[in-house]
């Protein structure tokens, strides 16, 4: 077997093990409110780190680049209360008229 | 489709990436292995940097895991749906999930995702750099979207900022991936200040 196919079959098998982990422990169950509150905090917390990392993660560098422009136009659109696909699409558009422009 | 297009440029063949898409399912992880390998790198250090990146889905699952009902063999297939995208779509806030929302988000995109894959390894050549069309900033606009509504909570809004604030931090030290499952900690100092 050579190495692409191994690193595939190990990936898949690693990534389906992560998934199933938390949900397969402890779905299902009704938790206690300080628990709950937990998890409460969670999402937020990962929704921020994942927007933080798409606009500013570069290779082991933090950078700002054309996703600057693109988020910023996001903040405010969301700030207006717009639609989400519209302001996903004024992101996008914002991004790639950046990348034009420079 | 990228992925396809990228995973064939790296040599990886046409029918690995198809097969790496049927299992693995995690973008961001499938891009890394195929940078690593595309690079020269080993097999294991693909495999690393891929289940580094994938480790977020520990604490996502966890996340999701209250709002699951049915029996193991039930939450087990849910739980393979959950990527970034469906796992924010399905987000009700308040630490509360959509399930069906997560099934329904997951299973377009799982059947899109393969058909990009299959397209682009049977030769995307013709479609340009995805950069181009700025959807590299579509998907953080997405999940801002989906952020915003959930900080009217004065918790969460600690927990976001916190956890936007470690995973910045940790961005130029630590292996891609690891700046998300840190910042799951942010849920911790929300908790402590109650």
């Amino acid at each position: 077997m050579n190495a692409p196919w191994a690193a595939v079959l190990l990936i898949g098998c690693g990534t389906i093990a992560i998934k199933a982990a938390g949900t397969v422990i402890v779905g299902g169950k009704d938790l206690p409110p300080r628990v709950m509150g937990l998890f409460e905090a969670l999402a937020p917390a990962l929704l921020a780190a994942l927007v933080a990392t798409q606009v500013f993660g570069g290779d082991r560098e933090l950078v700002i680049d054309a996703r600057t422009p693109g988020i910023a136009v996001a903040v405010i659109a969301v700030w207006l209360r717009a639609p989400v696909l519209v302001t996903v699409g004024l992101a996008a558009g914002a991004t790639a008229t950046a990348r034009l422009v420079v | 489709m990228s992925f396809g297009v990228l995973a064939r440029a790296a040599g990886m063949g046409r029918v690995a990436p198809v097969v790496m898409s049927l299992t693995t399912f995690a973008g961001s992880a499938q891009f890394a292995a195929v940078a690593v390998l595309g690079a020269g790198g080993s097999a294991v250090t693909a495999v690393v940097a891929a289940l580094l990146l994938n480790s977020r889905y520990g604490p996502i699952g966890l996340s999701i895991a209250p709002s699951l009902r049915g029996n193991g063999a039930a939450r087990f297939v849910q739980s393979q749906l959950v990527v970034d995208e469906s796992w924010a779509v399905a987000n009700l806030g308040g630490g509360r999930f959509d399930g069906r929302m997560l099934i329904g988000a997951g299973l377009c995109i799982y059947v899109a995702w393969l058909a990009g894959t299959i397209a682009g390894v049977a030769g995307g050549d013709f479609i340009g750099d995805p950069a181009k069309l700025g959807l590299d900033a579509a998907f953080p606009a997405l999940f801002l979207a989906l952020l915003a509504p959930q900080l009217a909570h004065r918790r969460a809004l600690v927990a976001a900022v916190a956890g936007g604030v470690i995973a910045l931090a940790l961005v130029p030290v630590a292996r891609a991936g690891v700046p998300i499952v840190a910042a799951s900690a942010a849920a911790l100092v929300g908790w402590r200040r109650r």
